[in-house]
Parts: structure tokens; C-alpha cells; sequence
């Protein structure tokens, strides 16, 4: 086999190291519930081609050849960096959709805390059950309603 | 008889919200009021309860779009057929209510916008400002295919159905006024403006200071062109 298509053998075992340590670090993270496995799935495919990519080096090669690289190491950097960018993009869309959930849950506590206030007000003798079950910041908000 | 709601969102207007309320309730009393407190740190919410408002406060201050959003939310679940919305600073003269809801009510129209420039005692603002609000006049005209002089005004009074439409996630709550009539117009609703007048801000506070005219900018033109890009809402 061509020099060009072999990976010395330091190389393939720190690349073979990292590549099974992320990958047991992350399903193991999944396993504690530290780690949701829609975000474990970009890590996960990423150890996988590396551990791929330690035995089959000339895809590697063609790669670098296809995208007009220089090295090898220069395709790697790349798809890192590449990697990085679609893990930000989906953290992006992750917390867009949190600002929108967050905002209409507060939209509705702000609606509920008014409707409990208004009942509370509406229904003096039954106040004292109520406002416990309003919690304290209903109690606060109406200073007069204190028993 | 119809139920009527004013609603008016208000951030840190501690100073001012009572003489607002009063004055809206004054000129209009048989309208409901309801402040929205956007999680305000100062008695914004205290003074507006006390001059006889209802009161709706955010946990949190989350901006002026999610403001009003709650007052629209709190006008459907409330079962109130027409809104007004009216600005906390008393930058809007509560004296044109009667003028923005008419054509409303008459059924002419879905949507009324105040403009402060089809009244000639309104105040003329920065040249900076003026210059932002001549593009977007443009854009907004052009696209919506009807002359709109204010398209940044929060002067407004609409119908049950904008009201529905407004408490879904079509409505654009982060800086909603081109987009917001954008997306109005291609749901079909008829748009109209109506002569108001606006006075300074007491304190010349605005949403547009430092790098967010910028960004308002940015975020405009966009929201514009992906509004533009979706297909048409036809939820309604």
C-alpha cells in the first residue's frame, strides 16, 4: 500500500482513543439523563467517522483530493470546524424554540396570576383557601386580602 | 353592546401611568382598561391598579411584542370584540380613540393605525428616525399596495378576528410594526390608517437607542423577506 494511504500507527492510536472515549463519554452521558439523546446524535456520528476514518484512511485521502485540500489534516480541521458550526446552528434553533416556549408560559402565568387575583377579590369568605392555593406571590400582589 | 378593551402596555412608567389611565377613562368611560406591566422594577403596576386599571404583569420584562401579546390573549380569552392599544408614556392622545375605533366599529375596516402624520400638530421626530421610518413608509406602501405614512405606530384598534390572529405565532413580537402589517395584509385583512396625534416622550425614552436602531433595521428587512417567502396564512 502507498505511504500517502496509510496513517502512521501513533496517529491511528490517539485517533482510535479519542474516537471510543467520546463516544462511550456521551452514551454513558444518555445513560445518566446528563445528556438528551437529540443532542448526543451530532457526537456520537462524529466518533463513528473517526473511528471509521482510523481504518479506512484512503477515504480520508479521497476526500482531501475531492475537496481540493492540501493534506489530509486540512480536511480533518475543516469537518471540525464544520462539525462546530452545525452544533451552534442547532443550539440556535434550540433556543429560539425555548424563548417561545418561555414566553407563552409567561404570557399565561401573568393571565392566570390576574384570574386568581380577580377571584380572590371576588370572594372574600372563601378567601383564605383560595389565596393558599394561589401560593404567597397572590397574597403579596393583595396586602388587603391578608387575613 | 360591544365589549371594548384598551390596553396598554407599559415598562418602568411609574411616574406616568396613573395620569394615562385616568385620562383614557376620562374620555372613554365605557371602555374596559388593561395595563400590561412588561415586569416592570419601579410602581408601574401599583399606580395603574390604583387609578382604577386592570393590571396583567409579566414574571419578567420581555419586551414590547410579548407585551402586547398578552393584552390580545387577555382580550380573547375575555371574549371582547374590539381593541384599542394605546402606548404607556402618553405619547398617544387618548382624545383620538373615538377617530382610530370609528371605521372599526363600522365595519370598514380590520385594522385602524394611527398615524401621526396625516395630523399636523404632531411632533417630528429625529432626523435619523424619520429617515428609517421614510424607508420602511416605502417598503410597507409598495409591498402592501396602499399608502401607509406610520408604519412604526403602536396607536392601533382592530377587530376580534386581528385579535385572534395576533395570539398565534404568526405575530411577530419582537418589534412588530412593517412585518406585523405585512403579515395582516397577506392574511387578507383590511388595513387603514387614521389621523392621531402624538406628543414627544416626556423623557424622550424610546425602544430605538444605541445599536438597536441598527438591529431593528436588520431585523425588519428580514422579517419582511422571509414573510414574504412563507406561504399565505389563510388560519383565519
Amino acid at each position: 500500500m502507498d505511504t500517502m494511504y496509510t496513517m502512521p500507527l501513533q496517529q491511528q492510536i490517539f485517533a482510535l482513543i479519542v474516537s471510543v472515549m467520546v463516544f462511550i463519554v456521551v452514551v454513558d452521558m444518555v445513560r445518566r439523563r446528563k445528556l438528551r439523546e437529540e443532542y448526543s446524535v451530532l457526537w456520537l456520528v462524529t466518533s463513528v467517522v473517526m473511528f471509521v476514518l482510523v481504518f479506512r484512511y484512503e477515504w480520508l485521502v479521497a476526500l482531501t483530493t475531492a475537496i481540493g485540500a492540501g493534506l489530509p489534516t486540512t480536511t480533518l480541521f475543516l469537518f471540525s470546524i464544520i462539525f462546530l458550526m452545525l452544533l451552534s446552528v442547532q443550539f440556535c434553533i434550540k433556543i429560539s424554540k425555548l424563548t417561545d416556549q418561555v414566553k407563552n408560559l409567561s404570557q399565561e402565568n401573568a393571565l392566570m396570576k390576574l384570574s386568581i387575583e380577580n377571584l380572590v377579590r371576588q370572594t372574600p369568605v372563601r378567601h383564605n383557601a383560595q389565596a393558599e392555593s394561589a401560593g404567597p406571590v397572590a397574597l403579596e400582589e393583595n396586602p388587603k386580602q391578608r387575613p | 353592546m360591544s365589549k371594548i378593551l384598551i390596553i396598554i402596555p407599559a415598562y418602568n412608567e411609574g411616574t406616568r401611568i396613573a395620569e394615562v389611565v385616568h385620562r383614557v377613562r376620562e374620555l372613554n368611560p365605557d371602555f374596559d382598561i388593561v395595563v400590561v406591566n412588561d415586569g416592570s422594577r419601579d410602581d408601574t403596576a401599583q399606580n395603574a391598579r390604583t387609578a382604577g386599571a386592570e393590571v396583567i404583569s409579566h414574571p419578567f420584562n420581555m419586551g414590547y411584542g410579548v407585551t402586547i401579546q398578552t393584552g390580545y390573549k387577555y382580550a380573547l380569552a375575555e371574549g371582547y370584540d374590539f381593541l384599542v392599544q394605546i402606548d404607556g408614556d402618553g405619547q398617544h392622545d387618548p382624545a383620538f380613540i373615538p377617530r382610530l375605533l370609528a371605521p372599526v366599529l363600522a365595519g370598514e375596516t380590520d385594522f385602524a393605525l394611527g398615524s401621526r402624520f396625516l395630523e399636523e400638530a404632531s411632533y417630528e421626530p429625529s432626523l435619523a428616525r424619520r429617515v428609517g421610518m421614510i424607508f420602511f413608509r416605502w417598503l410597507v406602501s409598495t409591498l402592501i399596495g396602499e399608502r401607509i405614512t406610520d408604519s412604526t405606530s403602536g396607536y392601533q384598534a382592530f377587530n376580534r378576528k386581528v385579535i385572534g390572529f395576533f395570539t398565534t405565532e404568526v405575530f411577530p413580537c419582537d418589534y412588530p410594526d412593517a412585518d406585523m402589517l405585512l403579515t395582516l395584509h397577506r392574511a387578507e385583512f383590511r388595513i387603514r390608517e387614521v389621523p392621531v396625534r402624538m406628543h414627544a416622550s416626556a423623557t424622550g425614552k424610546s425602544m430605538h437607542t444605541g445599536w438597536k436602531p441598527l438591529y431593528y433595521m436588520f431585523k425588519m428587512v428580514l422579517s419582511i423577506f422571509v414573510t414574504l417567502l412563507r406561504e399565505k396564512d389563510v388560519s383565519r
